[in-house]
């Protein structure tokens, strides 16, 4: 294998000679076609170019799109072009190549945008996206209205199949989850609370936090990630296949057939599930402080139930239907804004889940604040 | 263009996604009880100019009329009741996963009828065993291979005895055998039914066996360079362009000169 050399010859009255030597091949480095184009640009220009392959060797599209460079500038400085010296081959194939004309306005550059053109094109994205956002909530409450009124298209199996995917489908990973959480507080508890002597309060803070925040955000995020992304990626690749488009011409409201379903089902089934989180949070905490405490089961229990005031448990419930309202729309959203290849699929349940939980932690703090102005 | 034989009328149509032009002044007609092919090249904006027609998108410019009533500058309950008179054949097919054969063509029939669901059940194996799926009717979309896809997929548009079936490239991805059955069911479509047919496709075998009439969209000169009978625009048309696509690029460009 020997290397490609390239050299240039401007002896011959008007005509550069192009001298192409050794093998191309794209695997073994070539040179650059810049020594050629330097002496097309230069003045006065050379009358035509010629080329000489005799010492060529092996070649393949390294060869070809090495001429296909000095073909152009050729072409656009208007200079003459004797192909008769290249291999046979290499000359059909850049007749292929060039019998198709580029299409106008067809090729993308990179455009360049000073700094406050892209600041003022982000706002806007961020302004038409939050629109969208908005345009989209307001027809999935005008779509729960038809719901409930009897006048929306869904079937009765799609709402069953979505209740158990995001109930009884959820309760392994919410249970494990739970129980740690509720383990890892007792263990936090039983450490400091009882260097003052007051170890049973564990019993307290595992309640308290469990039923209070901790088992409706941590089952709201468990939700984002398994039943929000999903939710996105069915319903994006429903778009890519046109299922949903296949919906719309039979004037069939894809968001009563697809989202409405899907969001009431996470709504009826979040409560459910943190009230069950709080449970095995509270089992967790309990483990640990029986095991770690000088405390009787049944003193323990009787601490916990003393804690835990009606008020904490509904304020708990109440913040979880708004983290499930949230994390449904997130996931349909995304899945409704899907574009139409595998990629956006793909971005979209991306977006689904940090969108999911960037609102459960924004509600979170809205409604802790709340909660506090109204002492609950 | 405005003659009483019109089923659908495309006038003055302008198509854009944003500011990126697809096609302008687009201007055809379709007869009733027609075939009618929209044919052209790869990109050429065939398969927009389908979503326009169905209500899926709309045109920039223009208007589409059905019956000469227009469609997109109607009221959205009045675009729902013309939408109920289409049927749409997808490129893939566009099943509904989640759902049954059976199901998926018993949809529409249970939105928009009174029948109960042993008759929509009836409905659906009929139309399946017009389609040559008989007895697939409680197969889901993932159990069958992508020829009985598109055969489910056009049972399902012909559920409610359409006036208009629209197809998008309903060849793609076929055999040879499959497409040419495909084609002889369009037909015996428009023949039987006397339903009008709108066909997006590029495939030549397919549009000489089918199409009465055709328009040609050019991504070129981004509008349409002909319309008429396939067979006539293939021998006789003046611009080399349609001649040399209805030929498969096998046209003398000397025909020009004559």
């Amino acid at each position: 294998m020997s290397a490609a050399v390239l050299t240039t010859d401007a002896a011959q009255a008007g005509t550069l000679r192009i001298a192409f030597a050794g093998d191309w091949m794209l695997a073994h480095g070539l040179p650059g076609p810049d020594p050629v184009l330097d002496e097309l640009r230069k003045t006065p220009k050379p009358s035509a170019i010629a080329f000489d392959t005799s010492g060529l060797g092996s070649w393949d599209t390294g060869l070809v799109k090495t001429l296909m460079l000095i073909r152009k500038s050729a072409d656009a400085n208007g200079v003459q072009v004797d192909d008769s010296g290249l291999p046979e081959g290499a000359t059909k194939l850049i007749a292929l190549a060039m019998a198709v004309k580029e299409r106008e306005g067809a090729r993308r550059s990179e455009e360049y945008k000073p700094l406050l053109q892209q600041v003022g094109d982000g706002a806007i994205e961020i302004w038409e996206g939050g629109r969208d956002l908005l345009t989209f909530v307001g027809d999935t409450v005008l779509s729960v209205r038809r719901f409930i009124s009897g006048k929306a298209t869904y079937l009765k199996s799609d709402v069953a199949l979505h209740i158990q995917e995001a109930g009884a489908d959820a309760f392994p990973i919410v249970s494990l989850i739970s129980f740690l959480i509720g383990m890892i507080f007792a263990f936090v508890g039983v450490m400091q609370l009882q260097m003052f002597g007051a170890g049973i309060f564990t019993a307290n803070l595992v309640a308290l936090a469990m039923v209070r925040e901790m088992a409706a955000i941590m089952t709201a995020i468990i939700m984002a990630g398994r039943t929000g992304a999903a939710y996105a990626a069915q319903i994006g690749t429903m778009k890519v296949n046109e299922e949903v488009d296949a919906l719309t011409t039979l004037g069939i409201n894809p968001i009563d057939f697809l989202v409405t379903p899907r969001v009431l089902a996470l709504i009826l089934m979040m409560p459910l599930l943190t009230l069950y989180s709080s449970l095995m949070g509270i089992l967790g905490g309990t483990m640990v402080g029986v095991m770690m405490l000088d405390v009787s089961l049944v003193q323990y229990v009787e601490q916990t139930l003393g804690a835990v005031q009606l008020n904490s448990l509904f304020g708990g419930l109440f913040k979880s239907l708004i983290y499930g309202i949230l994390v449904a729309l997130a996931g349909c959203q995304q899945g409704m804004a899907c574009g139409n290849s595998a990629m956006a699929v793909g971005q979209c349940t991306t977006k689904a889940v940090v969108m999911g939980i960037v609102l459960i932690v924004i509600s979170a703090s809205v409604l802790t604040i709340i909660y506090i102005n109204l002492g609950i | 263009m405005t003659t009483a034989e019109n089923h659908i009328r495309v006038d003055n149509v302008t198509m854009a996604y944003g500011d990126f032009l697809i096609q302008e002044k687009l201007d055809f007609a379709v007869r009733r009880g027609e075939i009618f092919v929209i044919m052209g090249g790869s990109g050429c904006g065939k398969s927009t100019l389908l979503k326009i027609l169905i209500g899926l998108k709309s045109p920039k410019i223009g208007e589409i009329y059905f019956d000469e009533t227009p469609f997109w500058s109607s009221p959205v309950a009045e675009q729902e009741t013309l939408k109920r008179k289409f049927g749409t054949l997808f490129q893939s097919g566009a099943l509904w996963s989640s759902m049954t054969l059976a199901e998926n063509i018993g949809l529409a029939l249970q939105q928009y009828t009174d029948l109960d669901e042993t008759d929509i059940r009836e409905v659906a194996t009929y139309k399946l065993s017009l389609v040559g799926l008989a007895g697939f009717e409680d197969f889901y979309p993932s159990e069958i291979s992508g020829g009985m896809k598109k055969r489910a997929g056009l049972a399902r548009a012909m559920a409610m005895d359409p006036d208009i079936l629209f197809f998008d490239e309903p060849s793609a991805g076929l055999d040879p055998i499959s497409a040419k059955l495909l084609d002889d069911l369009i037909l015996e479509l428009r023949d039987s039914l006397g339903t009008t047919i709108v066909v997006v496709t590029h495939e030549l075998a397919s549009i000489f066996a089918i199409a009465d009439s055709c328009v040609f969209l050019d991504a070129d000169t981004k509008t349409q360079l002909a319309t008429g009978d396939p067979k006539e625009l293939r021998d006789h048309h003046p611009n080399f362009v349609v001649r040399n696509f209805l030929q498969r690029g096998m046209a003398a460009r000397d025909v020009d000169a004559a």
